[in-house]
């Protein structure tokens, strides 16, 4: 019975631990950001918002995701103070936003490049977009058919959930063309994770994959890639993904209305800083600004 | 004192009661859920559709028997893994092993069964599907002949300590009957020990089939999981994609209320329905044991 007692007090001195955790917070933060938009961005701009909260207390960013349509409408209907796009923002939209008395302005915040990696024992070092798409799509199953040795190839790609998988299909399988259907020939392997394509592309030569270019590791071989047969093959990195001569790459978009004021300007001002680009290439994307 | 006795004893009977009635709960409110987010299926997705061969759901392609032939393909590879080892095991702790042998193996068995399943895939990937893909002259380790190798060593745990149970439970006089009328060490176990724990036995293979097939986090990791009809013998040395790794994979990101959401509850009911299939053909082979048992004593 004494130890019941003992355990109980225990107990109420753990639960008043707790409630004293919660009653002496930060003073109640005076001034909001509402930042909506791309799946894809959502993580960045979480990462964004998380430090900058820390620096400035008594500013609350709330990130959400829904996709670039979404983000874009709600700045057009004027909920939201920045809207995230992975891409760029279509006429009708602007028209859209116009009428309503909205100048959407826009801010390239960070790129982002999937780079096409191959086990280091394989010889074939370049590989056109046509081709890559034929790989995935089955056409191509012999790494001999591009100019490797005999032998087959493994198809390996992130889920269907993963926005990479998505515009990894809709850039290289579709070759970016909306009539395109063409699917992931079916055994392609769906791994769930990066580090997953990572470990079967190093230990294993019959491997293509692909992954965000911060992500891959220096012990991989990445493909140099020529949009067209017979253009120059180039190597992803970050100065060809900048000077836009590397062909999977992407802008990724902030919008605002009009030019940015007050606390709205000071953030995006701080993105374009050292240190909020550090935080781009950590997440796998590329900075922008030099570091 | 009396009376407080009496007070408590009503509570305690109640609790015990309720906790045997909430099981029966539990699956009732489980099972009607899945029923209720799952069904939808049926007129969001046409039935075609979902009877195809193609899984790609962000195009509507809800083709399950891939899945379905996936998850079949390596539980039945586990159990002809996790069944003869298993029982094996079981065999030599429970009527061969020394005791002090016994009294190391047996907690050694339990451990391994608390080995949390993410290790394993994790082994899986950086070990086993390396050496098989070498070994086999595979063009690639992650398949569902590595996931069936892992998903056996899942399940052995299980059904050494089930079907050890068993054995141990047969009482020691069937055994120096047999050993009086001259039968061999092996004998006794085949032909008294092994009948006499039948249905232990079958509860321990049934229970390691269950552990297999639900077993989802060392699947997603080792199977590749690439949906591919798998009805071939050389499926097994093949990617697969299994019903669990597909819901686990992909339910994180659905939209609540569209129809790929509700065709993946609809696995959920797939899934559900094979396990209680399981369970009622291993239950119903044991009641029938138990009869016959009973017919032969009386």
């Amino acid at each position: 019975m004494k130890r019941l007692i003992i355990l109980f007090v225990l107990f109420l001195l753990f639960l008043t631990a707790c409630s004293s955790n919660n009653t002496d917070s930060n003073p109640p933060p005076a001034t909001y950001i509402e930042n909506k938009g791309s799946d894809t961005i959502v993580n960045l701009a979480l990462a964004w918002a998380e430090t900058y909260q820390a620096a400035h207390p008594e500013i609350r960013i709330s990130v959400t995701g829904g996709g670039s349509g979404t983000g874009i409408a709600s700045l057009i209907n004027g909920t939201v103070d920045i809207a995230n796009a992975s891409r760029q923002i279509k006429e009708e939209e602007i028209a859209n936003a116009k009428s309503n008395g909205i100048e959407p302005l826009e801010h390239i915040i960070a790129r982002d490049a999937i780079a096409v990696i191959v086990n280091p024992e394989n010889p074939v070092r370049e590989l056109t977009l046509k081709q890559i798409s034929n790989i995935y799509s089955g056409k191509i199953t012999n790494w001999s058919e591009v100019g490797g040795e005999d032998r087959p190839i493994v198809r390996l790609s992130r889920e269907t959930n993963s926005g990479t998988h998505v515009y990894f299909l809709e850039t290289v399988l579709r070759l970016g063309s909306d009539e395109d259907k063409t699917l992931f020939s079916t055994d392609t392997l769906l791994l769930p994770s990066s580090e997953g394509i990572i470990a079967e592309v190093r230990q294993n030569p019959n491997a293509i994959g692909y992954d965000g270019l911060g992500y891959v590791p220096k012990d991989l071989k990445m493909i140099a890639i020529a949009e067209q047969e017979g253009g120059a093959y180039v190597l992803p990195s970050i100065d060809t993904v900048n000077d836009k001569t590397y062909a999977i790459a992407r802008d990724l978009y902030m919008y605002t209305d009009g030019e940015p004021t007050g606390i709205v300007k000071e953030y995006l001002d701080w993105i374009f800083s050292p240190e909020a680009q550090e935080i781009v290439a950590e997440l796998g994307f590329v900075p922008v600004t030099d570091q | 004192m009396e009376k407080s006795l009496t007070w408590y004893e009503f509570v305690i009977t109640r609790l015990i009661k309720a906790s045997g009635y909430s099981a029966i709960l539990f699956v009732a409110l489980i099972f009607f859920f899945l029923v209720r987010e799952g069904l939808p299926t049926f007129w969001k997705a046409d039935l075609s559709s979902l009877f195809s061969t193609r899984w790609y759901p962000i195009e509507e392609y809800y083709g399950i028997l891939p899945l379905i032939t996936g998850s079949l393909i390596v539980t039945i590879g586990a159990t002809l893994v996790a069944v003869p080892f298993g029982i094996g095991t079981a065999v030599y702790i429970s009527e061969i092993a020394p005791r002090w042998m016994r009294e190391i193996l047996k907690p050694l068995v339990e451990l391994l069964g608390g080995l949390p399943s993410v290790v394993l895939g994790f082994l899986g990937i950086l070990l086993l599907s390396p050496f098989l893909r070498v070994f086999l002259d595979l063009p690639t380790g992650l398949t569902a002949l590595t996931g069936s190798l892992l998903l056996g060593g899942i399940a052995v745990p299980t059904v050494v300590s089930v079907a050890e149970d068993a054995l141990d439970a047969v009482p020691r006089a069937y055994r120096e009957g047999a050993w009086a009328l001259g039968a061999t060490r092996w004998q006794t176990i085949w032909r008294v020990t092994f009948p006499a724990a039948r249905s232990g036995v079958l509860t321990a293979i049934m229970l390691g089939v269950g552990r297999a097939i639900g077993e989802t986090m060392t699947v997603m990791m080792v199977t590749g999981n690439a949906p591919v009809l798998a009805v071939k013998l050389g499926s097994l040395f093949s990617p697969v994609r299994t019903m669990t790794a597909t819901i686990a994979a992909e339910m994180g990101e659905v939209a609540s209320g569209s129809t790929h959401y509700h065709v993946l509850f609809f696995i959920g009911m797939v899934l559900f329905l094979i396990s209680m299939g399981v369970n009622i053909a291993a239950s119903s082979v044991v009641f029938r044991a138990k009869k016959r048992a009973e017919r032969i004593l009386s």
